[in-house]
């Protein structure tokens, strides 16, 4: 058994472990939960919050400003709309004296006694419309989710129900092909024998070492001259003529099962689809499963293959969606509503997770277990 | 080849069908064609005219491809070793008798599933210059010109590292299960043999996941010379002077921004001769370190 010290210090590693990798997710829902302005201040909160004080004669909630540290005073500059604070020193006679400059009449408002220990700050109003400076001590404050960014989010992302539609669509179509045809060649593979077999199989291994960028061209020039581009059809059609990987999954699956089972079969007079699909596939329903989740999986995160296809804004995918979003930023990055998205692009896929942590974990590690 | 041969056969070959369109389709015609287009300038729009090796000697004056391929290098360097000893570490760690064993697992593992897109707008956020959390922390704790980890060319790259060590939980649950496969026999008699829990590691735990080692260092490599929608979608067409231009992103860009798929194609086939090389040095290294059991 393990030492005290060395168990606390394995506690502790572990745990800064975690924290560091659940820190990002912590930080995206606070900020997807925070109002624009407290997204954008030079010093940041952890948690939303919500700032109230009296303004324009009756209390409501506020936006700070800048903080003032120094006496100062509040007034309005000749010809100017807005109220400012200036430093107390450079105000005199009615005048704001500029440190270059002649000086600028003024209308004061009111004398800010600010210091260091009791510092004052600016507040506007939601609209921006009033202003005023107060004491910090008279601007209350409380933890706030503003949960109706959730819904705006949604409506930041324009499309949001075209792209959720098409991606869930692109799933279903894929995780149906996949499943289906590999499961159906995986069987010719691991349980027929037949003339040729182990060569196509090593034929099959090698076609997993190209890589993507070396079929690209051609597909893309294939989908092109079909009139296919701008659709979702080559985002999906290739899933019915199985994956090289799935195959292999599922073949090493498939040769465990006793061959007694399928020879019990064949004397009874059983076809081989029904022994297929009646005997092994049912025996098979983890691997399947598993092959559905990163099949899945790997539908909903996809980003190069919709960024090849997809032309049009109607037909793109969460993953493509979410990525226009920053695109079409005006001035600055709506923060916020950019985390919004993001969250409601990953919480189902950590849904799936939850759900289904047994098969992914075994699934991620008979992948690695068949070197 | 008897009647009964030709029926196995004919049921054989039905039952990988569905296979045998796809390697001909989605495999056999566009590596032909790719093949084909890297030797001709092509812009998809018009037929391909044959150049015969002009891509290929375009490529070694081509500053920018030597940039990419320079990049890709660097960024795998950092990220490679970096992810591998990560997950190797976290691994050993929960590998341990630990309480709350899956939790840790299912936090190390979540952010590996995070769509690249997604993932990669939260690091922009946490990594922005002014306002992201990183620097937000580094002033706080005293720093006062943090690392502008997007704009600034020399921190481009780690910036993009830690963003794929965020996702190294995949490696981390594959490590897991190759430790707990480790014989518990071997563990013991080294312990008996008074071996320091360092050299239980190094001569027993270590030799024995070798071939998982070896397993994710080649994923590694084929995956990370393939690196692209992070960095794509964080610092767009190449960031900072172009920075984090890797590979896969300039066959991108020439591709489908300056339609030259033809140069495209002919750094396609660069790129699987890296692989093929990387791959095969990767393997002779491993006749020495790879240890298989039963051996």
């Amino acid at each position: 058994m393990l030492r005290l010290a060395t168990r606390l210090l394995l506690y502790l590693l572990l745990l800064l472990g975690a924290a560091v990798f659940v820190l990002p997710f912590v930080w995206m829902v606070l900020t997807a939960l925070k109002p624009l302005d407290q997204t954008l201040a030079q010093k940041q909160h952890w948690l939303p919050r919500r700032y109230e004080a009296d303004l324009d004669g009756r209390r409501q909630e506020v936006r700070p400003g800048a903080l003032v540290t120094e006496p100062a005073v509040w007034l309005v500059l000749h010809g100017a709309a807005q109220p400012v604070v200036v430093p107390a020193a450079a105000v005199r006679d009615g005048a704001w004296h500029p440190q270059s400059g002649a000086p600028v009449p003024v209308r004061v408002l009111k004398p800010v006694p600010a210091t260091l220990a009791a510092p004052w700050q600016e507040i506007t109003d939601l609209r921006g419309l009033a202003r005023d400076v107060v004491p910090v001590s008279a601007i209350s404050s409380a933890v706030a989710f503003r949960w109706e960014n959730i819904p705006r989010s949604i409506d930041a992302m324009r499309h949001f129900g075209r792209y959720l539609a098409n991606t869930l669509l692109l799933c279903v179509l894929n995780v149906l092909g996949t499943v289906l045809s590999s499961s159906i060649v995986a069987y010719g593979f691991a349980r027929l024998e037949w003339r040729g077999r182990d060569v196509l199989f090593g034929l099959l291994l090698a076609t997993m070492m190209i890589p993507f960028p070396v079929v690209m061209v051609p597909l893309y020039s294939l989908f092109r001259w079909l009139g296919w581009v701008g659709t979702l059809r080559p985002l999906w059609v290739g899933s019915f003529c199985a994956g090289a990987f799935n195959v292999f999954l599922l073949r090493q699956f498939f040769r465990t099962i006793p061959k007694d089972l399928s020879e019990a079969a064949r004397i009874d007079g059983c076809s081989e689809w029904r022994i297929f699909w009646q005997i092994i596939l049912p025996l098979c329903r983890p691997a399947l499963v598993v092959v559905a989740l990163f099949t899945f999986l790997g539908t909903w995160n996809d980003f190069l293959g919709p960024l090849i296809y997809l032309t049009d804004e109607h037909d793109f995918t969460l993953a493509l969606g979410l990525e226009a979003m920053k695109m079409s930023r005006s001035g600055g990055t709506e923060w916020h509503y950019l985390m919004g998205a993001s969250t409601l692009v990953i919480l189902p896929v950590i849904a799936l997770f939850l759900l289904a942590q047994r098969s992914f974990i075994e699934g991620i590690a008979l992948t690695g277990s068949k070197t | 080849m008897t009647s009964g041969d030709r029926r196995r056969l004919g049921l054989g070959l039905a039952f990988v069908s569905p296979w045998l369109v796809g390697i001909a389709v989605f495999t056999c015609f566009p590596v032909g064609a790719s093949l084909y287009y890297s030797f001709c300038d092509y812009d998809v729009l018009s037929k391909p005219v044959w150049v015969g090796w002009l891509n290929y000697q375009d490529m070694f004056s081509d500053q920018v491809f030597w940039q990419s391929v320079g990049n890709t290098f660097v960024f795998n360097l950092l990220a490679l070793p970096l992810g591998m000893v990560t997950a190797l570490a976290l691994a050993l760690l929960l590998n341990q008798p630990v309480r709350f064993r899956g939790v840790f697992r299912a936090i190390y593992y979540l952010p590996s599933l995070v769509p690249a897109v997604a993932g990669a707008m939260v690091w922009l956020w946490i990594l922005n210059g002014r306002l992201g959390l990183l620097n937000q922390a580094l002033v706080h704790l005293g720093l006062a010109h943090p690392p502008q980890w997007l704009t600034d060319p020399a921190w481009t790259k780690p910036s993009l590292a830690l963003v794929s060590l965020w996702g190294c939980g995949n490696t981390v649950v594959i490590y897991l299960a190759a430790l707990q496969g480790v014989p518990r026999s071997l563990l013991e008699a080294a312990m008996i043999d008074g071996a320091s829990a360092w050299r239980r590691l190094v001569h027993v735990t270590l030799p024995a996941i070798s071939p998982v080692i070896y397993f994710n260092l080649l994923i590694g490599i084929i995956g990370g010379l393939q690196v692209f929608s992070s960095a794509f979608v964080m610092m767009g067409g190449g960031g900072p002077e172009r920075s984090v231009l890797f590979y896969a992103i300039y066959i991108y860009q020439n591709a489908f921004e300056y339609r030259h798929m033809g140069y495209a194609s002919a750094m396609a086939w660069i790129l699987c001769l890296l692989i093929l090389v990387l791959t095969w040095l990767a393997s002779r290294a491993s006749r020495r370190l790879v240890h298989y059991q039963g051996d």
